[in-house]
């Protein structure tokens, strides 16, 4: 009895060495060998110090959207708009960092509340349209994301663009008041990681402690009960994408006022559909998310590194944590492919 | 514009339509059975990766766009297996591979980026193609096109005039009424996954090797998206869904001659045209917006606005079924 329990709960041990299998196949069909690449992916990851750092930086802004999007997700959403919400965040605390002008802390202040409160509205548009207008979130999700694109796109080549002339890569680079204070020259702000550490409890306490927690549960597992018990559907799902929103839109902030010191093309590179990775391979248990977002940093700042040493696509990195999603959604569950499913037997 | 000109635009709006009306079909054929297959946009990239890449090495378009079909085949039974057999969340899978078909492709093509290859042959029905107008803007095509327009027809047969067509709908509709009438609804819905996935891959080879030929990073990346869109907006009808992508073709076309005319308008109002198109005809089809538009029409017109405008899914879409065990 006892080592069946045991097979279950190393069980997802199992799909994550399939991925790592499959894609060491992949290494090998295209010529490089697979310890050589893992060790230059670790390497590109933690080789020295800068590099650590970078993971770090890379890790902040993964985690906001990773832990928002643990609320939406409890209330039963697909919050895929979580990309467009962090690049709306970056949006409005640029315009802060290029318009306004106050002493750093009360600069910095400003720029975070404003991406925040940007993001915020940004999810809200898609919760609204759902509760009213009963189109599915990932579909305005989806639209707005892009949207969120063009309009960065449109203000670097527009109203924004530097003095020098039009490029399309990004605004000049901010004023030194509007950065936040980095850590040892790298792109890593500890007072971002501190942010998201206090974002994290904060979801943590939300979720298990408070009665808004409970009625995002129930409203996430069965709509038509929360209901009948009286759980106002239409204000949780908008609170719950707009507290989301609110947290990729600050992670945004952290993009361009740490990792850039500019407004960039392309802002977020897809941390929001990461983030949506992150939490379901954490299967939506809050403890797992810091630990599997610090991974996938890892994970995609190695697969760069890797890319300008091998001229591997960097897609590789994708590939990896993709496919451990996959395979552990499949066949994460050791109970439902009938692996330990005999105990039953034995107690009927 | 003068005539010719028309002409040669309409002609070029189907073309550009037709993969699009392609895997709206496919995935109509799937979510009709009951199943969502969320995949489509990493589906489709993968598919015109693969049929590049194999029929160059073939040198051959037909083995090229075979593969295709086997990845978007592949892709759909995934989906379907984790759903019926695994019992997870069909969203979950279909968004993950979605992601994954991105980054597989940019890796396995990574060597195959904007070089020249095989092309499907422009291909003019005799006799038809004279035929004054209608000739050059429908006979005077790629096979594509021939293939997107018979592909509706049939779709419709398939689900409106058929015994199987029946079952495929009884399967998405009322899984319990389907299976006490002896249909085998799991397997019902695999077969429809599979059939719409390897579908979805046609539109996916027809990117590639005809209307935007080779391929680059994100080749296809969003038209997946528009076609799940456009399912809904089709209300889950293959003519309605032809015609929602031929839409879509249009705003395109649309907006490539506006930019043209209006050179001082920014680009920007003509990319984000077609997802702001997307969330208005979505909350045109499905929310109480169309009702009230309705309320205003004249009573004789109500009946057949509403059925023009309203939409509602195969009532057991999205949902998985379980077998009652009668032992």
């Amino acid at each position: 009895m006892k080592t069946r329990r045991w097979i279950t709960r190393i069980w997802p041990i199992v799909p994550i060495l399939a991925a790592l299998i499959v894609t060491s196949a992949l290494l090998v069909l295209f010529g490089a060998k697979p310890g050589e690449s893992f060790q230059a992916m670790f390497q590109g990851a933690f080789g020295d110090q800068s590099k650590t750092l970078s993971v770090l930086a890379f890790w902040v802004p993964l985690l906001f959207s990773a832990v928002g999007l643990l609320v939406t997700f409890t209330a039963g959403l697909w919050n895929i708009g979580v990309e467009g919400q962090i690049v709306m965040g970056a949006i409005a605390a640029s315009w802060v960092a290029l318009r306004l002008e106050a002493p750093a802390p009360l600069l910095i202040t400003l720029e975070i509340l404003a991406a925040m409160a940007s993001g915020a509205l940004w999810a809200g548009v898609t919760a609204v349209l759902k509760t009213r207008g009963k189109v599915h979130e990932i579909f305005t999700g989806l639209a707005l994301n892009n949207l969120a694109i063009i309009l960065t796109n449109y203000l670097i080549s527009g109203p924004w663009q530097p003095p020098e002339g039009g490029t399309f890569r990004g605004t000049q680079p901010f004023q030194d008041a509007a950065l936040l204070p980095l850590f040892a020259n790298s792109r890593f702000s500890p007072l971002s990681l501190l942010l998201a550490l206090v974002a994290f409890s904060m979801v943590l306490v939300a979720l298990r402690g408070t009665f808004w927690g409970l009625k995002l549960k129930a409203l996430g597992k069965n709509l038509r009960s929360a209901y009948l018990l009286g759980v106002s559907s239409e204000r949780e799902m908008i609170l719950a994408m707009m507290f989301c929103g609110a947290l990729a839109g600050l992670g945004g902030a952290v993009r361009v006022l740490s990792w850039f010191d500019s407004l960039r093309q392309s802002i977020s590179g897809g941390i929001g559909f990461l983030a949506l990775l992150v939490v379901m391979l954490a299967t939506y248990q809050i403890y797992w998310v810091p630990l599997i977002a610090f991974f996938f940093s890892a994970v995609l700042n190695g697969s760069i590194s890797l890319q300008l040493r091998t001229q591997l696509h960097s897609s590789l990195g994708g590939i990896l944590t993709g496919l451990m999603v996959l395979f552990i959604l499949l066949f994460g569950d050791a109970s439902k492919l009938g692996i330990g499913r005999k105990k039953e037997a034995d107690e009927q | 514009m003068n005539n010719s000109e028309l002409v040669q635009t309409l002609a070029s709006i189907l073309l550009a339509s037709a993969p699009l009306m392609i895997a709206v079909c496919g995935e109509i054929i799937t979510e009709r059975s009951g199943i969502v297959n969320l995949s489509l946009d990493g589906t489709m990239l993968m598919a015109a990766m693969t049929a590049f890449v194999v029929g160059l090495k073939a040198d051959n378009i037909w083995v090229g766009l075979l593969a295709a079909m086997a990845v978007g085949a592949l892709f759909a039974f995934i989906v379907a297996f984790g759903s019926i057999r695994l019992r997870q969340s069909m969203f979950a899978i279909g968004f993950v591979l979605t992601l994954l078909g991105d980054d597989l492709s940019a890796f396995l093509g990574q060597n195959y980026t904007r070089i020249p290859g095989p092309v499907v042959k422009h291909f003019a029905i005799p006799v038809l193609k004279d035929i004054p107008i209608l000739g050059p803007i429908f006979f005077d095509q790629d096979a594509v096109v021939y293939f997107a327009f018979l592909l509706v027809g049939l779709t419709w047969l398939l689900l409106f005039r058929t015994q199987p067509g029946l079952r495929l709908r009884s399967a998405g509709e009322r899984p319990e009424a389907a299976f006490a009438r002896g249909v085998d609804v799991n397997r019902v819905r695999y077969l429809y996954a599979v059939l719409g996935g390897a579908l979805v891959g046609i539109a996916g080879a027809a990117y590639s090797l005809d209307i935007k030929i080779g391929w680059s990073d994100g080749h296809t990346r969003g038209l997946g998206w528009i076609a799940l869109a456009i399912v809904i907006f089709g209300g889950w009808s293959p003519v309605r869904g032809a015609v929602g992508a031929i839409l879509f073709g249009a705003t395109k076309a649309l907006a490539t001659f506006l930019q043209r005319t209006f050179p001082e308008v920014s680009v920007v109002a003509f990319n984000s045209l077609p997802w702001l198109l997307m969330i208005g005809v979505l909350l045109l089809v499905s929310s109480e917006v169309s009702e009230r538009l309705i309320a205003i029409a004249p009573r004789a017109a109500q009946r057949p606005l509403r059925r023009m405008l309203r939409v509602s899914p195969p009532r057991a879409l999205g949902a998985t079924f379980v077998e009652e065990r009668t032992s």
